[in-house]
């Protein structure tokens, strides 16, 4: 299980570090919102779920996708805007989707997904499918109108959904409680009727255990929604390749403890190093082959600016 | 068989036959399930397709159009009821950047087919937020289809055509059309979207009316013919996308278009619809214009200011004779107690 964990962490941090590594040669054309210090959230909630459950996401949303399954060629290949991308090029890292991987989107207006999620699960739940689906935000999600109505309306009727709050504190430069009276995000989701545990730093495998045991609870009909609050910390800018911290919102001092409990270094610990030297192989060889097959994929050609607009067929 | 059916008993009797045939269809809005039913276009339903398929939200529009679309990308056709338009102002969120946008956004990897009802409400004090035709708005964005159906057969065909469409479709209904009657079919039948319908043909003029604008636009008509001249009359029936074919050959044939609008003037649809016949006609033969449509104000209630914010029929007829005569002639029809509007009360 550490070794699971271990390479899904690694694999995602890496191919974000490649991601700014690439970055400056313009060849990305896709404004990035890195999940760097954040990846243990999608990877303790997605290593829990099977795998015809459904994730809704954010503009942060790379690290998620991969956690689920998405296609990683077809990642990079969206980032570099090629007809190969998940999206063919017209979505961009801010809209990622594999529908086969149950990744059904991510929005870049906060908050915007949450009610997606929840109308999702009321279509598993009046098709008696087994299915649950995630619905992730972030804290400044909590700010808006439609968490609590979404919230309101899927404990009403008791759908198939655990809402993920991954709480990095800010919303880009504002911090929580400079937008909050109180910093109280589970009592207000306990409030609409479920249950709401914090988690605190990153607990890759607490957060794995929590969804596992949410999950079958929904399964087995005996519980609807649950929300957990995800503490986590973001690294990177809010959106590019670099560090913020000379911005002064916040201070490298305040970073150092979440770079000091990273989770992958801690599970890095835990595995024989052959076996890490050869998980961290793996990675970089699909790392390698993901760039390549996105570098050599074409732009799209000019008349898929008109297509996916409508239906094709009924026009 | 074609019996009379009113708009509402059309609405209605399109949602049922859909649900019936389709177990993906499903009815949510504010009140849907209450003992008005929406004005009884959603009556029985519960009855018949259970509180799952059919019930009423919390007051949450915002949240309950992302439900729709959620529900959709997992394979269900939801129909959204909105018992004012104006209420759509609370989901512009979720239908301009993600109703619209999903299947584009996403490579072609998913769809959207909601349909989302929504009622624009005229007289009896109904003011600033009960009155809004505010369709133009959706006109505008990519991805969405506009219907804005007038006589009950095309209330039951554009219906059934938006809840098997694949794209989201705003449905939009006047609250003065549910009163009208026609024949409908019993079967099941679609009224394909793109398609106009010429109403009456005419060769001085051509009076495109939206929505309710038509029903005034059918009686002008009547003036005009008194005056001797003779309008087509015709109905977009779908706003997008639009039928700019039927109505720009109609101008090619009369040289005066008059389009009369359910909304106001300024970047709506008539001034959509003018553009694009000009655009198409202006190096073929010469062409008059004219747009009508509510005041460039906010809808009062007061009776007094409420008559003189819509076009009626004789202001419609006053300025469509000034178009084909020229000049501004002061001819306005006396008042036919045949061709009055149907007179409400409320509440409602």
């Amino acid at each position: 299980m550490h070794e699971r964990f271990y390479k899904a962490l690694y694999r995602i941090r890496r191919v974000e570090e490649e991601i700014a590594a690439v970055y400056p040669s313009d060849k990305i054309k896709s404004p990035v919102h890195l999940s760097i210090g954040q990846e243990a959230v999608s990877v303790g909630v997605c290593e829990a779920l099977c795998p015809d459950d459904v994730v809704f996401g954010t503009y942060r949303s790379h690290a998620l996708y991969l956690a689920k399954g998405g296609n990683l060629r077809r990642m990079i290949a969206e980032l570099y805007g090629k007809v190969d991308g998940c999206a063919k090029g017209k979505g961009g890292s801010m809209h990622l989707i594999d529908a086969q991987a149950r990744v059904m989107g991510a929005s870049a207006v906060v908050g915007t997904t949450i009610p997606q999620a929840v109308g999702f699960a009321y279509a598993l739940k009046l098709q008696r499918k087994d299915s649950v689906v995630v619905s992730f935000f972030g804290d400044g999600a909590v700010d808006e109108g439609v968490f609590h109505e979404s919230m309101n309306f899927a404990t009403l009727k008791s759908l198939p959904i655990v809402f993920v709050c991954e709480n990095n504190f800010y919303a880009i430069h504002t911090h929580l409680l400079r937008r909050h009276k109180r910093d109280n995000i589970c009592e207000r989701a306990s409030a609409y009727g479920m249950p709401a545990e914090r988690i605190p730093e990153n607990d890759v495998l607490r957060i794995y255990e929590r969804v596992k045991e949410a999950t079958a609870g929904i399964r087995s009909g005996d519980s609807g929604p649950v929300f957990l609050e995800c503490l986590t910390y973001r690294l990177k800018e809010h959106v590019g390749p670099n560090e913020d911290f000379t911005l002064g919102y916040r201070h490298r001092e305040e970073a150092q403890t979440w770079i000091t409990n990273d989770p992958m270094a801690r599970l890095a610990g835990f595995i024989d190093p052959g076996e890490r030297r050869r998980i961290e192989n793996d990675v970089e060889l699909e790392i390698r082959d993901a760039f390549a097959f996105a570098e050599q994929s074409p732009f799209p050609d000019l008349p898929e600016l008109y297509t996916d607009v409508f239906d094709h067929e009924a026009k | 068989m074609t019996r009379d059916l009113s708009y509402v008993d059309a609405v209605r009797e399109a949602t049922d036959q859909e649900m019936e045939r389709d177990a993906s269809v499903i009815v949510f809005g504010l009140d849907v399930d209450d003992p008005k039913a929406i004005q009884g276009t959603t009556r029985g339903l519960l009855e018949k397709f259970g509180a799952e398929r059919v019930f009423g939200t919390p007051l949450s529009e915002d949240a309950m159009t992302g439900v729709a679309i959620g529900a959709a990308l997992a394979g269900l056709r939801p129909i959204h009821v909105h018992i004012r338009m104006d209420f759509l102002m609370l989901a512009m969120n979720q239908l301009i950047n993600i109703a619209a946008k999903s299947r584009y956004m996403y490579g072609g990897q998913v769809q959207v087919p909601i349909v989302v009802r929504s009622m624009i409400g005229k007289s009896w004090g109904q003011g600033a937020q009960h009155s809004q035709g505010l369709y133009s708005f959706f006109m505008h964005v990519p991805g969405l289809k506009v219907v804005a159906p007038t006589t009950p057969y095309d209330a039951k065909g554009c219906l059934i055509q938006a809840v098997r469409d694949n794209d989201p479709v705003m449905y939009v209904e006047h609250r003065i059309l549910h009163f009208q009657r026609g024949p409908v079919p019993e079967s099941l039948y679609t009224v394909a979207p793109g398609k106009a319908r010429i109403t009456t043909t005419g060769s001085d003029v051509t009076l495109v009316g939206i929505s309710y604008m038509q029903l005034e636009c059918l009686r002008a008509r009547s003036y005009l013919e008194s005056a001797g001249i003779y309008a087509e009359v015709i109905d977009p029936i779908w706003l997008s996308p639009l039928d700019i074919d039927t109505i720009a050959e109609s101008v090619r044939k009369t040289g005066r278009l008059c389009v009369v609008d359910n909304g106001w003037v300024t970047c709506g649809a008539s001034a959509e619809i003018v553009a694009l016949v000009v655009e198409r006609l202006q190096s073929i033969r010469s062409v008059v214009v004219r747009r009508l449509g509510f005041a460039p104000v906010t809808c009062p209630p007061t009776p007094s200011l409420e008559d003189i914010y819509y076009p009626n029929a004789t202001t419609i007829a006053s300025a469509v004779y000034d178009l084909v005569r020229g000049g501004d002639n002061g001819w306005r029809p006396k008042q036919r107690v045949d061709l009055q509007e149907i007179q409400f009360r409320g509440p409602f």
